[in-house]
């Protein structure tokens, strides 16, 4: 795939793309969220046209038009989420869409068989007459690529395969891409744990910002590489201020919040921290590292699997959001369309959201003092609208994040979780809500910031905590937290570089 | 872009008062071609027809507010329907005094319907039912359970002290359109001003965002539903106190689907989020009206039909132009 361009309307998903996967080669395909990863593989897939560039497959040009054209001509895709039929039998699933016919009624010995025969190519021994909803979801997995080469792949394209994997079924599931590959088939994988691209990959490709940044054979660059250039740092310090962070100049206060050995049923393994008044303190990691996760385990949003957390040393165990809000803490989430605001509401509305109990006597709003808090904060937080009677859907995303905030600052939390609380607002909106973070904090709020932008955890957090993985593997002061260290943490899994 | 503009601000004005619109226009056109339209007389059989669809319809409401719908609202109609008979002639215990037995009915009809509500919304909070599915349970099994209450007879009754909440008047006016007329102005008013009202509306509006401000999302869905169930109670006991009697096989018969099309004429989006009361009562009236014009010009029944589902086309194109521009 040469110079591959597309928009979605006014967003440049691919902006000069470049892909070579060689034959019989396992190539891995990195990047961060919003990097280009998925759009390419949707071009090379059929699902949406491309505006411009070429496709070579196997040494002709090449254009699909629908995903049936592209698994006919040899290109299979695994989605991290199954895209199966539960109720029907593990045989109609394999055979899904190219079904044994005999007379034109269906061949179900034929069908058994070839199902069989399939499987047993992973040493998996099934009841292939069970529905697909009787299995684990990795055998369900399990099955789903086994279904994927079934359809006499050239090129096997894995999106997260292993997301939803132990450690032994990944193991599995490395051996037959290794099969596949000695069968002469190639495998582009995308995975964002780098244990497991060294162990599988022959090349990598990294995407930045809808371009590929750098293709190169996986032993000519090393973890740390790797991650600096997905992130689009250099690996050295870079003088000068990129953010509108005051710098790490406060006195961190009394210890308010522990963790320790946080798990919960998905990525979260092993996570342990302390959050503090007057700091901020911020997560860094890769995508799937467990911040986003870790945060709503705080917040009550999720069940903890294994381990504690303390609020001014008592015991701490949120059942629900609204627990968490009790004990004073406050989320602003990362997706704010699904999970912050409430669109049809107003301005004044979606501030009160999580103020209103309070505000009510006897069920009933009080109206004159509602007007009178949101009028503070519209003013305090210089939330440009028409007025707090304003639907919030009309406001752009800065003023909405503002909002938002506005809505947990109402409660006077003494913790408050950022989840990238400047993604995908402008510049200007930018700089205002760094500043306003950093005045909070200054103010003696704990402030617990996630962010995927690097320079806006090592400008602005106090202390920094890497995650990697699922697991808190470094914790770094403020005469400590340097690119090198933080990105050398992500790579590695230690401080030590 | 100017026409861009002018056309979403039509849009948006229409999208308001399109339903108060044609309300007027049909007034206006029956002043002109229906024989004795204004009269005190044409007045009473129109509100009295389209009391206990409003009442139905602003339970509906708030339950469509969340994101929800109820289809038992007329089975439920036909427990309350069939009960209250059973208690004030005496069917289950001897209840001495009159107005102690028909104040026991009314009390036990309603409840028991609000308690049917109830248990919609637990299945739908607690299981995560489809609200669809969930009511179908009662759609399909709450008027046979009144049947099996009545033995499938139809209950005849001649009780004035019940069917006042049928019959009566004070100052001149029907007591069911009184009824009716509180109800309308008080939740009007809870789903503004109160802290439940703004529950509701966050619910349906976003309810990982409800979730997440701490609200207690379960007891919300399980409260409209209630609320819709209590409503249809009462609604059942209008029916039969202006009947006299309580028939379990017609008691409510359909009426899930007129609230449904008050509520969306009137334009509460039926995804949740946005809800309006007034709304629902002028869409309910403009329905009234459209099916009382044909009939009265010798138009028959099944022809209304087709004119009513036109507005209700018309009600929700409006919307999402509305919405979309």
């Amino acid at each position: 795939m040469r110079d591959i361009h597309k928009r979605f309307g006014g967003t440049v998903a691919l902006d000069g793309a470049t892909l070579n996967i060689g034959a019989a080669e396992v190539h891995a395909l990195v990047g961060q969220n919003g990097a280009g990863k998925s759009t390419i593989i949707k071009v090379l897939t059929g699902y949406v046209p491309r505006d411009a560039g070429e496709v070579d497959f196997q040494g002709v040009p090449f254009t699909v038009t629908s995903p049936r054209a592209a698994q006919d001509a040899g290109i299979s895709t695994i989605y991290q989420e199954i895209n199966l039929v539960e109720s029907r039998s593990v045989i109609e699933n394999i055979c899904l869409g190219r079904e044994a016919r005999r007379f034109g009624l269906l061949d179900w010995p034929a069908m058994h068989a070839e199902a069989e025969r399939i499987l047993a190519r992973f040493n998996m021994r099934v009841d292939v007459r069970r529905p697909l909803s009787h299995f684990s979801t990795a055998n369900q997995q399990m099955i789903a690529i086994a279904r994927a080469i079934g359809f006499s792949a050239r090129l096997v394209i894995m999106d997260e395969p292993t997301s939803s994997l132990t450690d032994r079924e990944s193991a599995v599931l490395f051996d037959v891409i290794r099969g596949l590959k000695s069968d002469g088939i190639s495998v582009l994988f995308v995975s964002h744990k780098l244990d497991e691209l060294y162990a599988v990959c022959d090349r990598v490709t990294i995407m930045r910002d809808g371009r590929t940044v750098r293709s190169c054979a996986m032993d000519e660059i090393d973890k740390l590489e790797l991650v600096s250039t997905m992130l689009g740092r250099e690996v050295s310090r870079r003088d000068g201020h990129a953010t509108a962070f005051g710098g790490h100049t406060r006195q961190p206060g009394d210890d308010l919040f522990q963790a320790t050995h946080l798990a919960d049923s998905g990525h979260v393994r092993d996570i342990s921290f302390t959050l503090r008044q007057n700091e901020i303190v911020g997560f860094a990691g890769l995508l799937g590292a467990g911040r986003t996760e870790t945060a709503r385990l705080i917040f009550g949003a999720i069940p903890t699997t294994k381990g504690t957390m303390q609020i001014d040393g008592g015991a701490f165990t949120p059942g629900s959001p609204a627990d968490a809000i009790a004990a004073g803490i406050g989320f602003c989430t990362e997706d704010r369309k699904i999970e912050g605001i409430v669109p049809d509401m107003t301005v004044a509305e979606n501030m009160m959201l999580a103020l209103m109990p309070k505000l009510a006597r006897a069920g009933i709003i009080d109206e004159a003092r509602q007007a009178q808090i949101v009028a503070g904060f519209i003013d305090s937080l210089g939330i440009k609208c028409a007025g707090p009677h304003q639907k919030i859907r009309e406001l752009s995303g800065g003023n909405q994040q503002k909002v938002l905030l506005g809505r947990w600052l109402a409660m006077s939390p003494r913790l408050l979780i950022l989840d990238e609380p400047t993604r995908g607002i402008d510049v200007g909106a930018k700089a205002e809500i760094q500043k306003l973070v950093n005045r909070l904090a200054d103010e003696g709020l704990a402030v617990l910031m996630i962010s995927s932008e690097l320079e806006e955890v090592i400008e602005g957090a106090d202390r920094v905590y890497v995650l990697r993985e699922g697991v808190s593997v470094a914790e770094l002061d403020r005469d400590q937290i340097t690119e090198d260290r933080v990105l050398g943490a992500m790579a590695h899994g230690s401080a030590s570089v | 872009m100017g026409r861009q503009v002018s056309d979403r601000r039509i849009y948006a004005f229409l999208d308001r008062y399109a339903t108060l619109i044609a309300l007027v226009a049909l007034i206006a056109l029956n002043i002109v071609i229906t024989p004795n339209f204004l009269t005190l007389q044409t007045l009473n059989v129109n509100l009295t027809q389209v009391c206990t669809i409003v009442i139905v319809a602003v339970g509906m409401t708030l339950v469509i507010a969340t994101g929800g719908i109820d289809l038992s609202v007329g089975s439920l109609m036909a427990i309350s329907g069939a009960l209250a008979p059973m208690i004030f002639m005496g069917g289950i215990v001897d209840v001495g005094p009159v107005w102690v037995a028909v104040t026991l009915a009314i009390v036990v009809a309603i409840a028991v319907a609000g308690l049917l509500g109830a248990f919609n919304g637990w299945l739908i909070a607690r299981f995560g039912i489809q609200p669809i599915v969930a009511t179908l349970v009662l759609f399909i099994a709450g008027r046979g359970i009144a049947q099996v209450m009545t033995n499938g007879n139809l209950q005849v009754f001649a009780v004035p002290e019940f069917q006042f909440i049928g019959l009566g008047r004070v100052f001149g006016l029907p007591v069911q359109v009184l009824i009716m007329a509180v109800i309308v102005v008080g939740v009007a008013w809870m789903l503004r001003r109160t802290l439940f009202g703004r529950q509701i509306l966050a619910v349906g509006g976003n309810e990982l965002a409800a979730i997440l401000s701490g609200m207690p999302v379960a007891r919300v869905k399980i409260a409209v539903y209630a609320i819709s169930g209590l409503l249809s109670g009462l609604a059942g006991l209008i029916v039969i106190a202006i009947n006299s009697s309580s028939d379990a096989n017609l008691v409510g018969l359909g009426i899930e689907l007129d609230a449904i099309a008050a509520v969306a004429v009137g334009g509460t989006l039926l995804s949740g989020g946005r809800a309006s009361i007034w709304g629902t009562l002028l869409g309910a009236l403009t329905i009234q009206i459209v099916r009382y014009t044909l009939l009265a010009n010798g138009v028959p029944d099944a022809a209304a039909m087709v004119v009513k589902a036109g507005i209700i086309i018309a009600a929700v194109w409006l919307q999402q132009k509305a919405r979309a521009a």
